[in-house]
C-alpha cells in the first residue's frame, strides 16, 4: 500500500501515541500504518475515543433496571417511562475546545450531544449545561462565562430545545481548565429506538448533512492533552457550529426514521467519519469499505487523512435500506442537505478505504477497537482529612452576616443571568423554569413529567473522592425527589486531571466507587455517560468533578413541588438529621476563608428513607414547599425559599446540643425543608417518627424577614438584593 | 469578475454593536477612537466580464436582499 | 376559524402555535411548506411563527421574506385575510414590507428570555378584542433583535393611526424606560398594518395559553380571532 509519508518517531508522538501504542500497532497489523491508518489508529486510540484509562473502573457502574432499555456503550442511554414512551438521554464534555474559542466551544458541544440523542430516534427536549469557571478575579473568567453562555444560547435557541437547567460555579482549580459539560434529553417511542449496530451486508453506508471541512483535525487529540503555554496556537483546529443546519438535519433525519428508512445510524462527533464508521461495523460483526471520492467536501483537495479525522458538525453516517435510496434523498434534499452513499457494509471484518483509486486504509475492523490499549493505571489514595469541629471554626461575623456574604458569593447567588439568555420556554413544556431544585417539564400533553438534574460538590471529591462520588448521586437523587419525582437513572460525566499522575487516578476511582454505591443504594442505574480526562494546565489539575446528570418521573407533571414559601402562618419542618458538619462547607470555605475537612458522610439508607417520605407527601398534596438542602446548609435553604417568594420566616433557636453556626450552616446530608398547612403538621411529624426520619419543627413562614433568636431581622428584600446583585454585576465590569 | 458590496448603517440609526465596539477598543488601550460603526462586506464572483451588468444585477441584490433600505446604505464597486 | 402555520427551514416555534390554535380554535392548522407559493383555500388566518428561520442569517427574516410562500401570503393580506407574525414572523413580514420598520438588536445586545407586561393598546381590532383598552397582560419574550426601528415620521404615523398595539410597560401599564427591556423606539412591541389586517409581535402568546403549565394571557389573542372570524361570516 503506498505510504504517503514516512512514519518516524515524532509522528507518532504528534499524534499522541506513546512508543508502546506503536509497537502494538505494528504487532496488530504485521506492518507499519500509512499516514491515514496512523491517523485512524490515533483517533481511536485516544483517551476521549477509547477510554483506555478508565475502562476497567467504569466497569463498576451499575447500568441495569428493569425500566433501562438501553445503558451504556451506545449514542445515548434509552430508559422507559411507560405508556409506550422511552427517554433518550446523555451528557458529554467539550472542556477544552471551549477554554480555546468559548463560544464556539460551548456551541459545538450543545450540537454534538443534540445529534447523540436524536440519531437514536428522539425529538429532543430540554437541555442542561453544567458550568465550572476559575476564580472571578481572575483575568480570563469573565470573557470565559460570556462566550460560553452565549454559546450555549446561540446553539440551543436556535436549533429550538429549551435549556432548563444546569449550575455555575466558580474555584481558582478551573483557572486553566474550564468546565463545560452539556446534556440533552428527548422522547422517542419505546420500540422505535435506532442504535448504531449496522446489520447485513452489502448495504450501502450513506453519509448524511453539512459539507467536510477542516474543522477540528485532532480535535480528539486535543481532548486527550494538557494545555501547555502553546495552547492559543490551538485555535485553528476549533470546529464552528451551524444551529440552523442541525434542525434540518433533525428534522430530515426524524422524517426518513418514521418512513423506516435506516437500518442503523450514528452522529459524526468527536473524529469524525473514523470513529462513526468504524463503531457502525464492529457493532455489527461487520466490514466496511468507504470510497471517500464520495464524500462532500466543502474545501477543494481535502486528502483522505483530512476526511477521515476532520470534526466537522452537523453530519451523521447511515446504514440505509436499499429499497429505500429514492425516498430518503429526496427528503435531504427538501431539506437542503447533503445525502450521499459513500460505501457499504462487507463479510470481511476490514475497514477499508479508497481514495482516487488507492486503497489508504485496510484495518481489522474489530480489532481497532477491542485491541485499543486498556491500562490500569497507579492510583494513590487521596489522604484522609482531619476532622474540622464548630468549636475550630468559630464564626467570625453574626450568623445574619454570614448569611448575607453566603447569599451573594459567586457559587450561591443567582445565575439569572445565564439562564435569561437561553430560551427555556420554547415547546410550551417547561413547568418549572431554571432556578429551582429541578427542571420541571410535561411530556407532550400529560399527565407524566420529567424531573431533570445535574449535580456534583467538586469540593467534596477533593476531599474525599469516594464520599463525593455517593454525595453527587445523593444530591441528584435528592433534587429530583424534592419536585416530587421518582429518579430513574443517571447519566455522569467525568472530569478529572491528568491519569498517568497516580494522586488523579486515586480521585477517578475513589468516585467512581463512589458513585456506584450510591446508584446501588438508590436504584439509580447509570445509562450513559461520559470521562474527561487531562483537564490540566502545566501540572495543575482541576478539582475532581465527576458530575452527575439525574433524570426523574412525576405520573401527574401538575403535582410538582416547587420551594418557594406559599403561605405565611406554615410551619417549616426539617426532615432529616442535622450533626452540624462544618467540613469542607461553603460556610467554611466563604467566611472563613479555610477550604479544610473532610466533606459530610453520605447515608444511603437514611437518604432514601426520607426522600421516600417526601415524595408520598408531595403526591399527596401535603407538602406546601419542599427544598433539598445542600450548599450554606439550613439558614442558606430558608433564605432561597424566602427570596423566591417574598415571604419571610420566624426560625426557633437552634439546639442548645451544637454550635448555633455549624447548625445552621452545616451541611449534612440527606435533609430536606419542608413546610405544610398548619393543620396537617402534627400528622406529618407522626408519620415521619414511624418511618424512621429524623423530624424538626424549626419556626414558621411569617412576614418579610428571616428572624432568628439573638441575631438582627435579615430582611428578604435585602437578602434578594445580594441574591440577584453579584453576577450581573460581575459580567458588567469589563464592558466600558 | 470580482464585486464588492459594502452594506453600512444609515447615519442616525442607532448602533449599539457599534458602541460596544467602541468600549471594547477603549479597554484595549487603543486610544483616540472617536466612534466605530458596525457594517458588512460581500465578496462576490460573477461570470462574464461586462462589469456594468454586473453594477446592475448587483444594485438589484443589494435593494432586494443584502441591504435593508430602512437602515441601511450600500455601496457597489466591481473590482478592477 | 381555519388557520394555516408556515413552516420555513430554521422556523422552531410551529408546534408550540398549533398546539395553540389547537387549543383555543378546535381545529387543527394547515402547517404550509415554505416552497409553495400558494396558501391553500379558505384560510382564515396565517400564522407566521417564532425561530431562526436560514438560521438569522444576512439579517433576521431577509431570507425568509423572500420565499415562495411569501406571494401567497402577500395575496391573502391584499385580499383582507388575516396574517399574524410572532417573533421571526414579525421580522420576515418587515423585510417583506407587509409591515413597516425593522427589528434591530436588543439595546442590551443579549437574547433575553423573560416575561414581560404588555399594555393592550385598544381592543377595537381582531386581534385585540379579546382584551380590554389599556388592560395590561403578561407575556414571554425570547428573542436577542426584537429592538423595533422605524424612521421617526413612519414611528409617528403609526402612533397618531393608533397601529402600535401593545406596548412593554411596567406591571401597572406605564411605560418606563426600566421595563422597555431591548429599547424598542417607544417601548413598541406589537404594530398593525394599514388595513388593520396584518400584525406583527415580538412576544410569545402561543407560550400562555395552557394553564397546566403557568400564565394564559395570551389565550385572548386567539379568542378575539375566532370571534372575529365567527362574525364575518
Amino acid at each position: 500500500m503506498p505510504s504517503e509519508v514516512k512514519i518516524t518517531p515524532e509522528l507518532v508522538a504528534q499524534h499522541g501515541l506513546k512508543p508502546e501504542e506503536y509497537q502494538r500497532i505494528l504487532a496488530l497489523i504485521g506492518r507499519e500504518p500509512t499516514l491515514t491508518e496512523l491517523g485512524i489508529f490515533s483517533a481511536m486510540w485516544n483517551e476521549h475515543c477509547s477510554y483506555k484509562s478508565s475502562k476497567i473502573h467504569l466497569r463498576a457502574l451499575p447500568t441495569e433496571a428493569p425500566w433501562v432499555i438501553q445503558g451504556p456503550g451506545e449514542n445515548a442511554g434509552v430508559i422507559s417511562i411507560g405508556d409506550g414512551l422511552a427517554v433518550v438521554f446523555k451528557m458529554e464534555s467539550h472542556n477544552h475546545p471551549s477554554f480555546i474559542e468559548p463560544y464556539q466551544g460551548a456551541a459545538t458541544g450543545v450540537g454534538g450531544i443534540l445529534r447523540d440523542v436524536f440519531t437514536m430516534g428522539a425529538r429532543p427536549i430540554a437541555c442542561l449545561d453544567f458550568l465550572r469557571f476559575g476564580d472571578p478575579a481572575h483575568a480570563r473568567t469573565r470573557h470565559l462565562v460570556a462566550g460560553v453562555v452565549a454559546g450555549i444560547g446561540g446553539y440551543g435557541n436556535s436549533f429550538g430545545v429549551p435549556t432548563v437547567g444546569g449550575s455555575v460555579g466558580f474555584h481558582t482549580r478551573y483557572d486553566g481548565n474550564c468546565l463545560v459539560n452539556a446534556m440533552a434529553v428527548g422522547i422517542a417511542p419505546a420500540d422505535k429506538i435506532f442504535y448504531a449496530k449496522a446489520t447485513g451486508v452489502g448495504k450501502p453506508i450513506v453519509y448524511l448533512g453539512s459539507k467536510t471541512g477542516r474543522d477540528g483535525i485532532h480535535g480528539a487529540a486535543m481532548a486527550s492533552a494538557e494545555f501547555g503555554d502553546d495552547s492559543e496556537q490551538k485555535r485553528p483546529t476549533v470546529q464552528v457550529g451551524d444551529p440552523f443546519s442541525e434542525k434540518l438535519l433533525l428534522e430530515a433525519c426524524l422524517e426518513i426514521m418514521a418512513k423506516d428508512c435506516v437500518i442503523a445510524i450514528q452522529d459524526m462527533g468527536a473524529a469524525g467519519l473514523t470513529c462513526s464508521a468504524v463503531e457502525m461495523g464492529a457493532k455489527g460483526d461487520l466490514g466496511v469499505t468507504l470510497d471517500l471520492d464520495k464524500v462532500p467536501c466543502r474545501e477543494a483537495g481535502m486528502t483522505a487523512y483530512e476526511m477521515m479525522l476532520s470534526e466537522s458538525q452537523e453530519r451523521m453516517l447511515m446504514v440505509l435500506r436499499p429499497e429505500k435510496e429514492a425516498e430518503a434523498e429526496a427528503i435531504f434534499r427538501k431539506w437542503g442537505l447533503d445525502f450521499a452513499v459513500i460505501g457499504e457494509t462487507t463479510a470481511t471484518k476490514r475497514f477499508v478505504v479508497l481514495h482516487h483509486g488507492d486503497v489508504v486504509a485496510d484495518l481489522p475492523i474489530k480489532k481497532l477497537g477491542d485491541e485499543a490499549p486498556v491500562y490500569d493505571r497507579p492510583a494513590v489514595e487521596a489522604p484522609r482529612q482531619p476532622r474540622v469541629t464548630a468549636a475550630d471554626a468559630a464564626p467570625p461575623m453574626a450568623l445574619a452576616d454570614a448569611l448575607e456574604e453566603l447569599i451573594g458569593s459567586p457559587d450561591l447567588s443567582s445565575k439569572r443571568w445565564v439562564w435569561e439568555q437561553y430560551d427555556h420556554i420554547i415547546l410550551g413544556n417547561t413547568v418549572q423554569r431554571p432556578g429551582g431544585d429541578a427542571a420541571v417539564l410535561r411530556i407532550n400533553d400529560g399527565p407524566k413529567g420529567l424531573a431533570l438534574t445535574t449535580d456534583v460538590t467538586p469540593r467534596y471529591c477533593e476531599a474525599d473522592p469516594f464520599e463525593g462520588g455517593k454525595q453527587a448521586v445523593a444530591e441528584a437523587w435528592r433534587n429530583l425527589t424534592a419536585v416530587g419525582a421518582k429518579p430513574l437513572a443517571v447519566t455522569d460525566n467525568l472530569n478529572f486531571g491528568n491519569p498517568e499522575r497516580p494522586e488523579i487516578m486515586g480521585q477517578l476511582v475513589g468516585s467512581i466507587h463512589g458513585i456506584a454505591e450510591a446508584c446501588r443504594a438508590l436504584e439509580f442505574p447509570v445509562v450513559s455517560g461520559n470521562v474527561s480526562l487531562y483537564n490540566e494546565t502545566n501540572g495543575r489539575a482541576i478539582l475532581p468533578t465527576p458530575t452527575i446528570g439525574g433524570v426523574g418521573l412525576l405520573d401527574d407533571f401538575s403535582k410538582f413541588a416547587s420551594f418557594a414559601f406559599k403561605a405565611v402562618g406554615e410551619p417549616i419542618l426539617v426532615l432529616g438529621e442535622t450533626k452540624g458538619a462544618l467540613g469542607q462547607s461553603l460556610y467554611l470555605r466563604e467566611v472563613c476563608g479555610r477550604e479544610e475537612g473532610p466533606p459530610p458522610q453520605v447515608d444511603l439508607a437514611a437518604e432514601r428513607r426520607n426522600g421516600e417520605l417526601v415524595r408520598a407527601l408531595i403526591r399527596e398534596g401535603g407538602a406546601t414547599a419542599v427544598h433539598d438542602v445542600s450548599d450554606g446548609g439550613l439558614l442558606v435553604a430558608f433564605a432561597e425559599m424566602a427570596i423566591a417568594s417574598g415571604i419571610g420566616a420566624r426560625l426557633y433557636a437552634a439546639p442548645v446540643t451544637m454550635a448555633a453556626h455549624a447548625f445552621w450552616f452545616g451541611e449534612d446530608q440527606g435533609r430536606y425543608v419542608v413546610t405544610v398547612r398548619p393543620q396537617q403538621a402534627e400528622a406529618v411529624v407522626v408519620r415521619a417518627k414511624a418511618a424512621g426520619v429524623p423530624v424538626r419543627r424549626i419556626g414558621s413562614t411569617h412576614g418579610n424577614a428571616l428572624t432568628l433568636p439573638g441575631e438582627r431581622s435579615m430582611l428578604v428584600a435585602a437578602l434578594a438584593e445580594r441574591f440577584e446583585g453579584w453576577m450581573p454585576g460581575y459580567m458588567a465590569q469589563g464592558i466600558a | 469578475m470580482k464585486a464588492r458590496v459594502t452594506v453600512t448603517l444609515k447615519s442616525g440609526v442607532l448602533d449599539p454593536e457599534g458602541k460596544a465596539i467602541e468600549g471594547a477598543l477603549r479597554a484595549l488601550g487603543i486610544a483616540g477612537v472617536a466612534g466605530v460603526r458596525q457594517g458588512k462586506v460581500f465578496d462576490i464572483e460573477l461570470d462574464g466580464t461586462d462589469a456594468r451588468r454586473a453594477e446592475v444585477a448587483l444594485t438589484d441584490a443589494a435593494e432586494k436582499l443584502l441591504a435593508n433600505t430602512v437602515i441601511e446604505n450600500y455601496r457597489v464597486e466591481v473590482l478592477p | 376559524m381555519r388557520s394555516a402555520v408556515i413552516i420555513f427551514p430554521g422556523s422552531n416555534r410551529e408546534r408550540d402555535m398549533a398546539r395553540a390554535l389547537r387549543l383555543i380554535c378546535g381545529r387543527e392548522p394547515t402547517m404550509v411548506w415554505h416552497a409553495d407559493a400558494e396558501l391553500p383555500a379558505g384560510i382564515d388566518l396565517v400564522v407566521l411563527p417564532g425561530g431562526f428561520s436560514y438560521g438569522d442569517y444576512l439579517r433576521c427574516g431577509a431570507i425568509a421574506a423572500h420565499a415562495p410562500v411569501m406571494a401567497g401570503v402577500r395575496v391573502h393580506a391584499r385580499n383582507g385575510g388575516l396574517v399574524l407574525g410572532i417573533c421571526n414572523g414579525f421580522q420576515i413580514l418587515c423585510e417583506a414590507g407587509l409591515l413597516p420598520g425593522v427589528l434591530m438588536r436588543n439595546g442590551a445586545l443579549k437574547f433575553l428570555c423573560r416575561e414581560v407586561h404588555l399594555r393592550v393598546e385598544r381592543s377595537d381590532t381582531p386581534f385585540t378584542r379579546g382584551y380590554n383598552a389599556g388592560q395590561v397582560i403578561r407575556l414571554p419574550v425570547a428573542h436577542g433583535e426584537g429592538n423595533f426601528y422605524a424612521h421617526p415620521a413612519i414611528i409617528a404615523r403609526l402612533e397618531s393611526e393608533g397601529r402600535v398595539l401593545f406596548r412593554y410597560t411596567s406591571p401597572a401599564g406605564v411605560p418606563d424606560p426600566n421595563w422597555n427591556f431591548n429599547g424598542a423606539t417607544n417601548a413598541i412591541a406589537g404594530v398593525l398594518s394599514e388595513k388593520r389586517n396584518v400584525l406583527g409581535l415580538m412576544p410569545h402568546p402561543e407560550n400562555h395559553v395552557d394553564a397546566a403549565v403557568g400564565p394564559t394571557d395570551g389565550r385572548g389573542l386567539f379568542a378575539g380571532l375566532v370571534a372575529h372570524v365567527a362574525q364575518a361570516a
